[in-house]
């Protein structure tokens, strides 16, 4: 599947390519190994395909980064989804995987407001 | 109409001379030429003559060969109707069996008013006839053969029709077998050519003679732009384009005048019925599905939200409503709009294809069985505006779940609002108008607040790659926003940014999308939009999802060819997405993993590079963009190309949604 490549493009997104965030700095929250093995679920299980690559949502998926669910809550959501996410099995994904999808999201940097985007900021004047 | 001085060859009689002829043929004498031939021994050396060579050295040759032409074939008269029909373009891919009616366009027609317009598949040229109409509000006549073309053509009519959108569509046929002069023609004749897509247009006709010809073509024209409007089909017989105009005819035919009716418009106590309970209501909300047909449409909409203050939903199938009016709700779909609509007193449904489905609520695709509620809240009242309750077909399933509302108006709902509007009005008094103040402050706050999150959800992933489609969508606002714009694609694919993001008030900011969904409508859509705005200088704009352009790529050329401009920005990720959330859904139902649903929905390996691919049709082309840094001033590039009249394609690798 040629989808990895896209996986080095967004983690170099969210660390090359994003150094200018304000809030730019990885607040780690889990230990690396686990951040790895969620960035590997994130792209294999498909998750970027609603939620993005950078986690930004959009019409068919919520918004992930910068999430404040706790592992707990993003566990008990998948599980029993109450929009139209399909439902994960354990048999499917794991606690202990949703733990690192959770603990990759939380690594990812905090997006920039839109007002320290010269561009948005410009146009959500007009 | 001048009289022809060749002689002109009834078709009857020259039928009837020709079967003599072949009689007279097969009938071999013995003792003639013919019979010395078949008593001779085979010589060996020379290999024996085909059956077709024999025919053609020994027969007979028709006692009516020696009339070669004719001044004056049926096709032009055909020409002179289908002219007074006010045609700007004629889209078509080629096709023998309307030949002569191609010779009379571009010769006796002088292939003006209509002008000829090359499509490389007849599916691109009934989409861009689609594209023009959402621009233009003029439809197109379209030509195809009435059998392989027609099988090519017939999606993009179903999406039309869906759409409710006017296509003129002649097919080409011969129904007199004598006439059919190869295995070509055969395969290329149909006995009812219009049957195929009978479920999915509004009328057609298989005319016999000219005059009938000229009746139904311009009844086709007049049934076409009555509401609810729809495509038309007319088979056009190849002996009635090919053969000369018969003497009776030269002398008697005419060109039946065409009326437009004027479209239907809600009974007067109904709209009065209507206005009562949406002044009285507490919480009024519009939603709207094909509601502005014409400019004016989106005037008098802005009128009757604005009398009433009432929250506008626009299920985005057309421009109905400007994006940055206060009373503008951007939620569209599914969980959005069922939380406005669940706080809503009254519902007026507006023109709405589906307006079951904007009621209630279904068992998501998540979980098993199904279940559904209506999700309006006890004592709601629902009234519906449609000229869909004039006109429907059994077949297929467009016109969704049967609605119970508690007051239905069976009419066009542009036609309608002024004496809505007038009536609303009229009952409005002061502690009503008090009260809709209120609630219209309430619902501009809140105009307010979802624009604002809708920036800083543009925010995210700003500097990603690939690209978001926030981002592509900005970029793109950002280099066009001070020209005269119009942006002639859908936004369901790329999460509705523009609709939710860019400052779109005029009637050619944006037109919807495909009506059926039926993929392969986007590229000739917008390539026919495209020519619609180019008499008007306007800067045309599409996202382009990757999967559809595939369908009929060729229309790139078209574009290139007739020198349209329009600026193309390719949504590239590579895969047909939705197709692989329904897989993820599908894999999570059964409990199985759902690493493999990349398998036959992934458009990768090797990657498409649709910069090549529009160079390779004359276009202008950069990219794949990768880095976001880049979009811009790949855009602006294109942008310049396009200023000067031509089309551009700017690739870019993208996020899914």
């Amino acid at each position: 599947m040629k989808t990895i490549p896209f996986v080095t493009l967004v983690f170099a997104a969210v660390t090359a390519l994003a150094p200018s965030d304000s809030r730019g700095a990885a607040q780690p929250t889990a230990p690396a190994n686990n951040i790895q093995n969620g960035r590997r679920l994130f792209e294999r299980d498909g998750c970027w395909e609603c939620h993005g690559w950078a986690g930004q949502g959009g019409r068919d998926g919520a918004r992930l980064a910068d999430t404040a669910l706790t592992t707990a809550q993003l566990t008990r959501y998948v599980r029993k989804p109450t929009g139209a996410m399909p439902a994960y099995i354990d048999k499917v994904i794991s606690d202990q995987e949703l733990a690192d999808i959770w603990a990759y999201l939380k690594s990812m940097p905090a997006p920039k407001p839109a007002k320290d985007i010269p561009l948005l900021n410009e146009l959500k004047g007009q | 109409m001048a009289k022809s001085k060749t002689t002109s060859v009834s078709r009857r009689g020259f039928l009837k001379r020709t079967a003599a002829g072949a009689a007279a043929a097969l009938a071999v004498k013995p003792g003639s030429v013919a019979a010395q031939a078949q008593t001779e021994p085979v010589r060996p050396a020379a290999p024996p003559a085909s059956a077709r060579t024999v025919a053609l050295e020994t027969s007979t040759p028709p006692p009516v060969a020696d009339v070669y032409t004719t001044d004056r074939p049926g096709a032009d008269f055909m020409v002179d109707v289908l002219k007074s029909l006010d045609f700007d373009y004629i889209f078509a891919n080629p096709g023998s069996s309307f030949r002569g009616l191609q010779e009379s366009f571009i010769n006796y027609g002088k292939n003006t008013k209509p002008e000829w317009i090359t499509c490389c598949h007849e599916e691109s040229s009934v989409a861009m006839a689609h594209g023009y109409f959402k621009i233009e509000g003029k439809p197109i006549l379209c030509m195809a053969h009435g059998t392989v073309g027609l099988q090519h053509a017939s999606m993009a009519l179903y999406n039309a029709y869906a759409d409710r959108v006017p296509v003129y569509l002649v097919l080409g046929n011969e129904q007199e077998i004598a006439f059919r002069r190869s295995d070509v023609e055969w395969t290329h004749s149909v006995q009812d050519a219009a049957a195929m897509v009978r479920d999915y247009t509004k009328w057609d006709d298989s005319p016999v003679s000219l005059g009938h010809f000229a009746e139904s073509a311009v009844r086709a024209y007049k049934v076409m732009m009555t509401p609810p409007m729809e495509p038309v089909v007319i088979a056009a017989n190849g002996g009635l384009q090919e053969e000369p105009m018969p003497e009776d005819d030269r002398r008697t035919l005419r060109v039946p005048k065409l009326v437009i009716p004027s479209p239907p418009a809600g009974d007067a106590n109904a709209v009065v019925d209507a206005a009562k309970l949406l002044v009285n209501a507490d919480n009024p909300v519009i939603v709207c599905g094909r509601v502005a047909r014409t400019p004016n449409g989106i005037k008098l909409l802005v009128e009757l939200a604005e009398t009433l203050q009432a929250d506008v939903i626009d299920r985005k199938f057309r421009m109905n409503f400007p994006s940055r009016h206060p009373l503008f709700n951007t939620a569209a779909a599914p969980p959005d709009l069922s939380r406005v609509v669940a706080g809503a007193d009254v519902v007026l449904g507006l023109e709405v294809p589906d307006f079951w489905n904007a009621t209630h609520a279904q068992t998501p695709i998540n979980r098993m069985g199904m279940a559904s509620r209506p999700i309006t809240k006890q004592g709601a009242k629902l009234i519906t505006i449609t000229s869909g309750d004039l006109f429907s077909r059994s077949n297929y399933q467009d016109f969704g779940r049967y609605a119970e509302v508690d007051l239905a108006i069976a009419a066009d709902a542009e036609a309608t609002l002024p004496s809505l509007i007038e009536a609303c009005k009229r009952l409005m008094t002061p502690e009503r108008k008090r009260i809709a103040e209120e609630r219209g402050r309430k619902l501009a706050a809140e105009h307010k607040r979802t624009r604002d999150r809708d920036f800083d959800l543009a925010a995210i992933g700003w500097d990603a790659s690939p690209i978001t489609t926030a981002r592509l969508s900005m970029e793109l606002y950002n280099v066009i926003r001070k020209e005269d714009w119009s942006f002639v694609s859908d936004t369901t694919f790329i999460s509705w940014w523009p609709v939710r993001l860019w400052d779109m008030d005029k009637p050619y900011h944006f037109i919807g999308g495909h009506g059926a969904y039926g993929v392969g409508y986007q590229a000739p859509a917008a390539v026919g939009a495209a020519l619609a705005n180019k008499k008007h200088g306007r800067i045309s704009v599409n996202i382009q999802c990757d999967g559809d352009l595939n369908y009929a790529p060729g229309v790139l050329w078209t574009a290139a060819h007739h020198r349209i401009p329009l600026l193309n920005v390719m949504h590239n990720n590579r895969g047909y997405h939705q197709e692989r959330m329904f897989l993820q859904d599908m894999a999570s139902r059964a409990g199985r993993g759902i690493e493999n649903t990349h398998i036959g929905v992934a458009l990768d390996s090797p990657n498409i590079n649709y910069a090549t691919l529009a160079k390779a049709y004359g276009m202008w082309s950069t990219g794949p963009i990768e880095n976001p840094k880049d979009l811009g001033p790949a855009l602006r590039a294109a942008l310049e190309v396009v200023k000067k009249g031509e089309p551009a394609l700017v690739d870019v690798v993208t996020q899914a949604r």
